[in-house]
């Protein structure tokens, strides 16, 4: 121990560096965490926080009970799945078959490009897709000269279609970087394998089946678990800017609602009783998916 | 013998999968270039409510409006100062506390790699992180853009595994010429990390540059808007400045304002565009280092 205080001291200077990183963690990350007990409470930001009363699981009564609570669930488990279900796969899909583009230029040029809007903001895109889904936008110009739509309709304010709307916008958005990873993972393949392939008389689906995904299969298992842990969450930056009024309904996720209950309407204490349950929630569902993707596939995070 | 050449049958496949990838250019492409069309429409042009391949007569009267708008540029200043003040401060401060960590011989390291680690599994989340940035003061203060983004998690990562590389042999030769280490960490180790802190580094920039996010939640004075959450306003809430107000006056029914919507995105994506063909291999590279170490 005293050995161990007199190295301390020696090394100073690395220490010093180190230090203040802990420090910001403590401050950034190990308050906040330790003020969750909120949830337990009657904060107010009148009086110290230590001081507020507690009133137990009062709060988690009061938002089980919202109605606008369970829609919010309701939203975020559609949105998430129509994601998972559907979104999960295109970056792989463009992945393998940017793989099969056999110009080694062309197939650059096509990566470079499609990572540029990941880079653009949702401001940005966001604003985009505002016009492109108004009552004059470019959507409707489109549906219209195709005959498939005989009067303008308004995308945007129509919740049903909002779900869709984020995924589409998401897909446009986010596919070639998704993909960049799965590209990487390819990339990593030894060649002979496929040439063996070939001489097996293999066709170029059984090789993309049996040699690439196969090859990859550990890294679609661990975001494959990423994306099922994360369920419960939604893109703020993209919904924060494509809802409004009218879709509010279908766009009100549990992020959202968190921030309109917390921060629009003050009630501190309730939405953070809501984050508290949520990132419980969160952490089980990162665990379990961990679990059977390691009981399924042999490939797990931890 | 004679040189053998494996040639290849273009099929269908090829045709069809190139076709593809170049819808999925155009895709890609056309979003920005719309945006782009549009800021330049003349006001003429886009009363008839058309959508052009080309604006058909060039008009900068949108452009001249926001880049004389004082809200919007000094919008944009603020923006510039939090990009330039938000990555030195990250990239500084998480290579100094990876460095420290990299060493295996550090008293204590152990413990604060577990703190660290915590703070991947568990967060305090949006309220109490607001309600920490309220007791902090940095609630309507420019340093809620800069200190709450002085470390991340996933670059420390990455940092340490690449100072990892660097061989020992560089470090102690410099520490027998008496090198303290911060000597060694900056003369010695951050100069031959240059390709990993351009990379953090434009990450970090990137972010500071497209977020809204924290300026919508924290920030009420206008003057401390920074450039995207003052487009969000524009764009998602319809909120015009006095300024542009006046401008759109004066243009009367003229200049619609759309076009000075455009511009403005146009305005606030420019630098990205501009400087991305030359900063993309970093950016892909980054993520490659992320992927195999995380």
């Amino acid at each position: 121990m005293r050995g161990q205080m007199r190295t301390f001291v020696k090394q100073w200077q690395l220490q010093s560096m180190v230090i203040p990183g802990i420090v910001w963690m403590l401050i950034f990350c190990y308050i906040p965490m330790f003020w969750l007990i909120i949830a337990f409470m009657d904060y107010s930001v009148a009086k110290p926080m230590l001081e507020s009363p507690f009133v137990g699981l009062k709060h988690f009564e009061a938002f089980t009970s919202d109605d606008r609570f369970w829609r919010s669930i309701r939203n975020t488990l559609g949105m998430s799945s129509i994601k998972l279900a559907l979104g999960f796969c295109i970056p792989i899909i463009f992945a393998l078959l940017l793989n099969e583009i056999r110009s080694l230029r062309f197939k650059r040029t096509v990566q470079t490009i499609s990572y540029l809007p990941h880079f653009i903001a949702w401001t940005i895109f966001g604003g985009i897709m505002l016009n492109w889904l108004s009552g004059d936008g470019l959507v409707n110009q489109l549906l219209m000269g195709l005959g498939l739509l005989d009067r303008e309709v308004l995308f945007i304010s129509e919740p049903k279609y909002f779900w869709w709307i984020t995924f589409f916008s998401d897909t446009l958005k986010e596919t070639g970087w998704a993909a960049i990873i799965y590209i990487a993972a390819i990339a990593g393949i030894d060649p002979a394998l496929y040439e063996a392939a070939e001489l097996d008389g293999a066709n170029r689906w059984k090789r993309m089946w049996h040699i690439t995904i196969q090859c990859i299969r550990p890294t679609i298992a661990i975001l494959f678990i990423l994306a099922v842990a994360g369920i419960l969450g939604s893109n703020f930056d993209q919904i924060f800017m494509l809802k409004n009024n009218m879709n509010i309904k279908s766009a009100e996720s549990l992020d959202l609602y968190i921030y309109n209950m917390g921060l629009v309407s003050g009630r501190h204490s309730f939405s953070t009783a809501v984050l508290f349950a949520r990132s419980i929630v969160a952490l089980v569902l990162l665990f379990m998916a961990n679990y059977a993707s390691k009981k399924l596939t042999g490939d797990s995070i931890f | 013998m004679t040189k053998y050449k494996k040639v290849r049958r273009i099929g269908g496949f090829e045709i069809g999968n190139a076709a593809l990838m170049l819808i999925v250019c155009f895709l890609t492409l056309y979003p920005m270039w719309f945006v782009l069309v549009n800021s330049l429409n003349a006001p003429e042009q886009a009363f008839l409510g058309t959508v052009d391949w080309f604006p058909k007569v060039i008009s900068l009267d949108s452009y001249r409006v926001v880049l004389g708008d004082d809200s919007i540029m000094n919008a944009f200043y603020i923006t510039v100062l939090r990009t330039v003040f938000g990555t030195a401060g990250h990239v500084l401060f998480t290579a100094i506390v990876a460095y420290g960590l990299s060493k295996t011989y550090l008293v204590g390291r152990k413990v604060y790699m577990k703190i660290a680690l915590i703070t991947m599994l568990f967060s305090g989340g949006l309220i109490p992180t607001f309600l920490l940035m309220v007791k902090l003061g940095f609630y309507d203060n420019f340093l809620v853009f800069i200190i709450p983004a002085l470390y991340s998690f996933f670059n420390m990562v990455i940092f340490i595994s690449f100072f990892r590389t660097i061989p020992d042999s560089l470090e102690e030769s410099a520490k027998v010429d008496g090198a303290s280490d911060y000597g060694v960490l900056f003369r010695i180790v951050l100069p031959n990390s240059m390709a990993v802190l351009a990379t953090i580094g434009l990450f970090s920039a990137v972010y500071h540059w497209n977020d809204y996010y924290q300026g919508v939640i924290y920030i009420r004075n206008p003057d401390l808007v920074p450039l995207q959450t003052m487009l969000y306003k524009i764009i998602a809430e319809n909120s015009m400045s006095l300024m542009q107000q006046q401008a759109m006056a004066q243009f009367g029914a003229r200049l619609p304002s759309d076009s000075i919507k455009f511009a403005s995105m146009m305005v606030a994506t420019l630098p990205i565009l501009l400087v991305y063909p030359f900063i993309q291999r970093y950016l892909v590279k980054g993520v490659m280092i992320g992927a195999i170490k995380g």
